[in-house]
């Protein structure tokens, strides 16, 4: 039998007892952290992540970004398990080319996301761990943002942001972007060049209180003459 | 077989002949066998993690039979034996997996019905154990032109589900040239439940709806079978009254307000409002008032003490929005804003969302001004009391 005491709250002594062998379940699921973010602006979208891939205590990767292009004017970003949004995203990708070639036309945004949905759920009992969040275009050339939840639910937005650092980030884009909890603000509608480096604010600011997001920020900027990327550094450590 | 059609791709990448994968078994079952309009045998697929490595004793849970235990999941043996029983292959898998998130949650929605038609009100926030991952979520979901369904539970479960039911109900309304009635509607959406009675799946909707209107021939008010298309007849009246006794020992979150305006039904040749509470665990109930959710019971207290038959649509609104501003107010799972819809015989009417914010600060305004009243109502006793 093996005890050791140490002090817990309060000054009590907590005990620790052997109690038994404790079975340990395999999990087919791991963390692989990372944060998303996503903002829909008049004509422009925006998507951006970071890029470092961890588990547990170590980094596997600097350099694994989480935006995946799927179409000229969609782009999806997914955190949480990596092989988890490696597969999904080669699903989407097949279920695209299927569509092209029976269709002959791209998926709009809108319809990506409806299909992803359908995909997520079709998962319901043994889901998909990934926090999906859609950025592009729409049929009107408006920018569109869906976020997901790990089992399908969608709606559309105008700023989202998900993964490891999603619920210090929400609150500064509702205050931002939102022009939520401020009393007697005008509200200006959000520029490209303003988005980009509210983006690039954030995510800095991610990285100092969240140790899965740092690295660098892969930002993919959609607007109708096609995508562009931009990569910053941001903390190593 | 609706499900599987909208959401199961599988069947292209993978050879139909077999159907155990390294990780896990794909189970089917005919699960829509014997339904009027479902002519395909398709199977309904969902992906159950069946590898050994997942399994505790699988007899610890009483869920499967020993026979079923004696064949091991390594086995590559394609005839799974739940594909020959007619029962729930889910309730036979083992543990499912624990998953690492958790999943959108908690809310209040209520209904009632009254001399304008249905009102439905919901809130909009969309929570996920602590965190609000939806300010504005949409709670109330139209299912056709005339009916409209409140939802709870698990945000995505609610919004397939209810994509599958308006499929089915525009399905029907094509073969059959007419709309199915509420009770239908509800029945429906319960049978499709039924397969997942025991999983984690949970729905808890308010199905809202007006019958009737280009309904003919074989309705009466004597008569009424319970395949007989128009909802609202004596007879679901009566196990409406049957059924409220037993609401009692069932859980608190919802009540029934049956039979309280019997005047008003009577008149009722099959047409007019509706409404039945549908539930994943397998219930279905009519009634003239339900309230679901995490915030229900504080939006039961206010609704019982104002609905009436009488109501007019302004007041039924401001009823229905103090029901849900006091449920949000005392219940963590909900708040944001309240969604009003009205659903009459021409169909349903959303109102524009509001913000419960104002609500606050309208009634602290009321309140203020009420001790104000007091007060000066007192001072002028007080002088009056000198005087004399």
């Amino acid at each position: 039998m093996i005890s050791s005491q140490s002090f817990g709250e309060s000054g009590k002594m907590k005990e620790y007892h052997y109690s038994g062998p404790v079975e340990q379940r395999f999990s087919p699921y791991s963390f692989n952290g990372g944060t998303v973010l996503a903002v829909a602006g008049e004509d422009f979208a925006i998507v951006a992540s970071d890029t470092r891939l961890s588990e547990g205590y170590s980094i596997h990767s600097r350099d694994s970004p989480k935006c995946y292009k799927l179409t000229d004017t969609t782009v999806i970003g997914c955190s949480g398990f990596h092989g988890d949004c490696l597969t999904l995203t080669k699903i989407i990708d097949a279920r695209l080319k299927t569509y092209k070639h029976s269709n002959n036309k791209t998926m709009t945004s809108g319809a990506i996301a409806a299909m992803l949905s359908t995909i997520l759920y079709g998962r319901r009992f043994f889901p998909y761990y990934v926090y999906n969040i859609i950025g592009g275009l729409d049929e009107h050339g408006k920018g569109a943002v869906y976020s997901f939840d790990p089992v399908g639910s969608y709606q559309r937005d105008t700023y989202k942001a998900g993964g490891s650092a999603s619920a210090m980030l929400q609150p500064l884009l509702d205050n931002q972007i939102g022009f939520k909890n401020m009393e007697g603000v005008e509200h200006v509608p959000l520029t490209q060049d303003k988005a980009v480096q509210l983006v690039k604010d954030v995510f800095i600011s991610a990285a100092e209180r969240d140790v899965y997001t740092g690295d660098a920020l892969r930002i993919c900027i959609i607007t109708k003459e096609g995508i562009k990327e931009q990569t910053i550094p941001l903390r190593k450590d | 077989m609706a499900l599987q059609d909208i959401c199961d791709f599988q069947d292209i990448f993978l050879d139909r002949g077999t159907s155990s994968l390294p990780f896990g078994k794909k189970t089917g079952f005919n699960y829509m066998r014997g339904l009027p309009f479902s002519n395909s045998t398709s199977l309904f697929n969902f992906y159950i993690p069946v590898a050994e490595y997942l399994d505790k004793s699988p007899l610890e849970f009483g869920q499967i039979s020993p026979i079923q235990s004696a064949s091991t999941p390594l086995s590559q043996d394609v005839t799974l034996p739940s594909l020959s029983l007619p029962e729930n292959p889910l309730l036979s898998s083992p543990q499912p997996v624990s998953l690492p998130f958790p999943i959108s949650h908690g809310t209040t929605t209520l209904a009632f019905i009254f001399q304008g038609g249905v009102l439905a009100a919901a809130d909009t926030r969309s929570s996920c154990a602590g965190y609000v991952e939806g300010p504005a979520a949409q709670k109330i979901l139209p299912i056709h032109s005339h009916m409209v369904s409140t939802t709870s539970g698990t945000s995505a479960d609610c919004a397939l589900w209810k994509r599958i039911l308006s499929r089915e109900l525009r399905l029907y309304q094509l073969r059959h040239g007419r709309r199915l009635s509420t009770s239908g509607a509800a029945k429906l959406l319960s049978h499709m439940l039924h397969p997942f009675k025991g999983t984690e799946l949970c729905v808890a909707a308010i199905m809202c709806g007006w019958d009737g209107g280009e309904v003919h021939g074989h309705l009466d008010d004597t008569g009424g079978t319970k395949t007989d298309p128009g909802g609202c007849t004596e007879t679901t009246k009566e196990i409406d009254k049957s059924v409220d006794p037993s609401l009692e020992k069932t859980q608190s979150s919802f009540s029934s307000v049956g039979g309280q305006q019997p005047l008003a039904r009577e008149k009722r040749n099959g047409s007019g409002p509706c409404m039945f509470y549908v539930c994943s665990d397998g219930t279905r109930l009519q009634g003239n008032l339900f309230s679901v959710g995490s915030g229900s019971p504080y939006a039961i207290s206010v609704l019982d003490q104002g609905v009436k038959w009488e109501l007019t649509l302004d007041e039924a609104t401001s009823i229905a929005r103090e029901a849900v501003y006091r449920a949000t107010h005392r219940d963590a799972y909900s708040g944001n804003h309240v969604d009003i819809y009205h659903i009459s015989s021409k169909g349903w009417i959303r109102r524009s969302r509001e913000d419960l914010k104002e609500e606050y600060y309208r009634e602290k305004e009321r309140r203020e001004r009420g001790i104000r009243q007091i007060m000066t109502l007192s001072e002028e006793n007080m002088k009056q009391t000198k005087m004399a």
